[in-house]
């Protein structure tokens, strides 16, 4: 898919290290591929929207951002819930594939089901050329 | 020369553009401006120190990543549970 995964949270890098090798790497093969940014103080969980000052913790926050730079996607969850990569994948599918072809993708979309070309001549007749 | 990494790694945090200097700011209700994340508009550019494995510590800035899709993945810590 060609893309990059930077995870961050308030741990110094050392403690990062020492948990990608006393544990992930126990439940990842190999260990944690992508690197393990540290945002001790929260100034970039802030900038972000997800530091939460008074647990000082950055919360889940997780952003899709394309080669422009620009953020396409954002979901940020309370602690006890974790994120599905699948929905992940799904999205960055998707603005990828937006991208590509300038095509919208409507509600669920995988990569292979049908697109939509916005324009005039699509008003009013999503209905017949989607059919959920 | 190799390499000493120190206790302490400054990193940059938030790279902003052009932060407003404190004596330009006329009012105590005017704050300088800072970036938020928001979709659609360009990810605020930041600097941190990282580990990386395989290579050890290094930093890293988001715009080293400029052409490329990044997922950008915010959590609570470290030896957490979920």
């Amino acid at each position: 898919m060609g893309v990059e995964v930077l995870s961050v949270s308030v741990d110094s890098r050392f403690t990062h290290k020492i948990w990608n090798a006393v544990e992930l790497s126990k439940m990842v093969e190999g260990g944690i591929p992508y690197p393990m940014l540290s945002d001790q103080g929260g100034r970039i969980g802030t900038v972000y929207g997800v530091y939460d000052e008074e647990a000082g913790v950055d919360i889940r926050g997780r952003f899709i951002i394309d080669p422009d730079g620009v953020i396409q996607a954002m979901e940020v969850l309370t602690p006890p819930v974790g994120r599905n990569p699948d929905e992940l994948i799904r999205q960055v599918q998707a603005f990828q594939h937006v991208r590509k072809t300038g095509e919208a993708t409507p509600s669920g979309w995988t990569p292979g089901e049908t697109t939509l070309k916005p324009g005039p001549d699509l008003v009013g007749k999503v209905w017949e050329v989607w059919k959920p | 020369m190799p390499e000493v990494d120190s206790c302490v790694q400054a990193a940059g945090g938030p790279l902003i553009d052009e932060p407003v200097p404190i004596g330009e700011i006329s009012s105590a209700k005017e704050k300088p401006k800072m970036t938020v994340a928001r979709v659609g508009k360009k990810a605020p550019d930041f600097e941190a120190s990282a580990y990386v494995a395989g290579e050890g510590f290094k930093n890293i800035k988001l715009s080293d990543y400029s052409g490329q899709w990044v997922v950008l993945c915010f959590y609570p810590g470290d030896f957490t549970f979920v």
